[in-house]
Parts: C-alpha cells; structure tokens; sequence
C-alpha cells in the first residue's frame, strides 16, 4: 500500500467514525445507552450464575471476583509498579518511534529525492511483522529493556512515518501558492502553510502510533519481563489465575484510553480551527 | 504601467494556451479579459501573478520583468483560499508579516470595515458563508496596497445578489489606492459594471480578439441605456471570437484599413 491510498484510506475512516460521534456528544442520545445493556446484562446474568452454583467460575470469573482481583493489587501496590512500567516502556518507544517516524516522515514527503530514496525501503521493512525482529532485538540489545523499547518504537515508527509523508504530499497546492503570491521563503513556507496543514494529519498518526505501542507493549512483555501489565498476563496463566489475567486486561484497556484522551486533550488547541467533528472523537 | 509583450504559453503537453499577447494597461485602469473556456484567460492571470512562467515573451510592471511573484502586484483567486488554522483578522494581515504589529492590525481592521466584516475578524473561515469567504480573500489582496490587482473570476460562484454586493465592495476598495486591475470573467455585465476597456480573447490558440472601450460614467447604472448598449457590444464580440472563420475575416478588414490609408 503506498502513501496516498492508506492516508486515504486513514481519513476516510476518521470520517466516517467522526460522524455518529459527533451526534453522540451535541446530546447524550438515549439510544446509546443500549450499547451498554448486553455487556451489563451479561456481567450480571454470568454473577447470577456464579452465586447460584449452577456454573463453577474458576477459569470464566465472575465480575465480583476480578474486581477483587483488581483491588487486592491496588492495595499492595502491585498494580501500580506494573502500570508504571508498562507506561515507561509505551512513553520511551513512542518518543523514539514518533519523533524518527516525524522526521523521516517529513523528510520523505517533502523532499522527492529523498521520498525516492527512502520510501522503497521502509515500505518493504513495513511488510515484516514487527513481532518477528523479537529474537533479533534480544540479540543485538540483550533481554532488558532496550529490546522491548526498541520493539515499541518500531511499532509506533510506521503509522507516523506514513501519516506525515502522506500528509505533506497532499497538501492543498492551492494553498501553497497563496503562500508564494506573498513570497514567502521556503522556510516561511514550511513553517507558516505546511505545517499547520500537514497537523490534524499528524495527530491521527500520532494516535494510532500510540495505540499500537500498546499493542507491542504486551508482545514486548510476554517475551521476559519481571513487571509490567504483560507480566500480570503470563503469570496469571501460569499459576492459573484468570482473574489477574482478566484484571490485567482492565488495567491495560483503561491505561491505554488515558493515554490517548491525555494525547487528544494536549493537542486539541493545536486543531480547533479545524471543519470537522474531531473535537467529539 | 503594465505591459505584456508578445506573450505566449505552451504547456508541456504541446497545448498552447497563449499565442503572441500584446496589452498595455494604464495605472489604475480596470480591464476585463473575457472570453469563451479555454481561451487562456486564467493563464494569461497565472503568469502575471508570476505563479507560471511564459515561454516566449515578457510582463512589465514599471519596467520591472515578471517572471516570479511580485510584491506590487496581489491576485483573487476564484475560490477564496483562505487559511483555515488563521482567524479572520489573521487571514486578511497574511501578507503584512514585514509590517510593524500596531499598523498591521490598524490596516487589516480598516480593510476589513471595506468590505463589511469588521464584526467578523475573530471568527474562523469555516463560520463564514462563501460571499463572506471572498471577501476575506479580497481584503487580503487589498491590504498590501498593490499596484495591480489580478482578479481571476473571483464572483464566479456566487449568486446574483452576492456577486452585486461584491462588485460595491471592490470598488469602494479601489477608490482608496486605485491600483490597475486585470479582471478575468466570463460574465459581460460584470466587465460593464467594473471595466474601463473589454479585452475579448479567443481560444485554440489563446489571443486577444478586440478591445472595446467602456467609457462609461460611474457610478454605473445597470439599467441605463448607455450600459445595455455597452453590454450588447460586448456580446457581438464575444459572439465573433467564436466563429472560427472570424479571424481570417479580421486580417482581411485590417488590410482594408491598411489600403485605405
């Protein structure tokens, strides 16, 4: 898939998830409390269940028991010393893999020469799954926390890479030229027309680059760590206990819906000018 | 003044969308270019602005050669373009950024109090109708004082009464500097409401057919006789340029006239 047709692809996907939200925030629509009926209805048929003994629970816990599960690590502090490691490795590997995704991004679409370069050959990197430079990783930056970074980072690397270069190369021409008929310099340019056009693009990159740092997080993880949410995960399986795993699951959903409402709240001001529903997103 | 001198543009495709133009415009004279599509109108407007470049030929502008984006010379575009991460007041003080805060703001608020929009200059151009839209772009080209102002069909998508409303504020704007304007349209009536001189161009390849002067008294009264007149004259002419066998006729008439002297 080349630049162009995923960024197409990207915004007509932000386009069509934009407008139902969009309806969803200007009022609380009553029907969309329905969603929330099944998922309800079905923690509580499931503890009904449990309670009545006609189902033993043991590997499918009933809600009641992984909130216990969920609390019981609160208590001991558990769960904030793997949440915190978990959220070091996500933040450094995203720091490394959106700022080099930035660049190169930018480089990339900017500069054609460049873009020629380039372009073939992080395409074809793409095409691997990232999980399979694991063992690579491990031996060329040990078991440690090198490795897992680096695993996130080239995660988060690609969705920003293609986000950026796609977003400077379509770029409204239109808009350019208004810049030169001022004759703005190149550097002027860039700052003053190309970069606040090529931003709301970035920032979805940016999103999807966070959530799959999550993603690689867990991979990074199950691969041998002594903390952190993935750990929770391996060690609730081996010693057979479904309720840290399914606790370990709800940190991670809830951790990572902070980091990016935390993401979109810091770069909202940036893109209020914006004719969209992004504000709703 | 500004002189265009056996101007021509041949795209790379082998399309030539202007053969040998020759036009002088006097400071602070409006002409209007018109004529059928593809007739070269807006390339003829590009490669003044200086956003294309001729391939044979020169533009003059006081004796300077145009061959990039000059600083005397502002454009409208046929669609706004505006900014939309800039405000109102923003868009409009785009070209000032070499000018001191204080007298950039006190001329974008006057300009923008021209064209009716100094209760606007906060709001973003996404809350802004299409009529409103155009007049930012106007007002952006205003503020920098041009000596020319190249006007490529900027009212073309609005609707009558927008488009008249539009015309009042170009030439309230106009009276303040009087800068040479070069109108592109292909609309008679707003060549008669605005033109000192009708240049009608013809397509296939790109040249300038006529020239009729407008010499009408202004303000201009669209129902008077003198301007349905003027009009009428317009549209014969336009009607000629498209005829394909007019040209020959025109080099015959012009060695009658020859002959005659």
């Amino acid at each position: 898939m080349s630049v162009e047709t995923w960024l197409s692809s990207r915004q007509g996907a932000a386009a069509l998830a934009a407008q139902p939200l969009a309806e969803k925030r200007r009022a609380v629509d009553p029907r969309v409390l329905l969603g929330l009926l099944l998922p309800v209805l079905l923690a509580l048929v499931w503890e009904a269940a449990v309670r009545l003994g006609l189902v033993e629970g043991r590997l499918v816990p009933p809600p009641s028991r992984i909130l216990a599960a969920l609390r019981a690590l609160a208590e001991t502090g558990e769960l904030w010393t793997h949440a915190w490691a978990t959220l070091w490795r996500v933040l450094a590997g995203f720091a490394l893999g959106a700022g080099a995704g930035i660049a190169l991004g930018a480089l990339s679409g900017a500069v054609e020469t460049v873009r020629r370069l380039l372009d073939p050959t992080l395409q074809a990197l793409r095409a691997i799954p990232s999980i399979a430079w694991v063992p690579l990783f491990i031996l060329w930056l040990g078991i440690f926390e090198a490795s897992k970074v680096a695993l996130i980072a080239v995660g988060v690397f690609f969705p920003v890479y293609l986000g950026v270069a796609g977003a400077i190369l379509s770029v409204d021409r239109k808009l350019v030229e208004v810049g030169r008929v001022f004759r703005l310099s190149r550097a002027a340019l860039a700052r003053r027309i190309l970069l606040p056009a090529v931003l709301p693009s970035t920032l979805i990159a940016l999103r999807s680059g966070l959530g799959l740092g999550f993603m690689f997080v867990v991979a990074a993880e199950f691969m041998g760590a002594s903390e952190g949410l993935g750990y929770l995960l391996v060690d609730g399986q081996q010693m057979g206990k479904p309720d840290q795993i399914l606790a370990a699951i709800i940190a991670f959903a809830l951790l990572g819906k902070a980091a990016d409402s935390v993401l979109v709240a810091a770069t909202r001001p940036l893109v209020r000018w914006q004719d969209t529903s992004r504000g709703a997103l | 003044m500004l002189t265009l001198e056996h101007l021509s543009k041949t795209y790379a495709d082998g399309t030539r969308a202007l053969a040998d133009v020759n036009l002088a415009v006097r400071p602070g004279e409006t002409v209007a270019l018109i004529g059928g599509s593809g007739c070269g109108k807006t390339t003829l407007l590009r490669l003044v602005a200086g956003l294309d470049r001729a391939s044979q030929g020169a533009i003059r502008l006081d004796g300077d050669a145009i061959g990039e984006p000059h600083p005397a010379i502002g454009i409208v575009f046929q669609e706004p373009r505006l900014l939309p991460w800039l405000n109102v007041a923003d868009n409009v003080g785009f070209g000032l950024d070499a000018v001191p805060a204080a007298e950039r703001r006190a001329r974008v608020a006057h300009a923008l109090d021209k064209v009716g929009l100094a209760d606007h200059a906060t709001r973003w151009p996404r809350d802004l109708s299409g009529g409103q839209q155009q007049r930012v772009a106007i007002a952006r080209a205003f503020v920098t004082n041009p000596r020319v102002l190249l006007l490529d069909e900027p009212f073309s998508a609005l609707d009558a009464f927008t488009r008249a409303s539009l015309h009042e504020h170009l030439l309230a704007l106009w009276e303040e500097t009087r800068p040479t304007v070069l109108l592109v349209t292909h609309d008679v009536g707003e060549a008669v409401a605005l033109a000192d001189r009708a240049v009608v161009m013809q397509p296939r390849p790109g040249r300038i057919f006529d020239e009729l002067p407008l010499s009408l008294a202004r303000p201009r009264d669209k129902t008077a006789l003198p301007f349905e007149a003027a009009t009428r004259r317009v549209l014969v002419a336009l009607d000629e340029s498209l005829k394909p066998e007019t040209g020959a006729r025109r080099e015959r008439e012009q060695a009658a006239a020859a002959l005659w002297w």
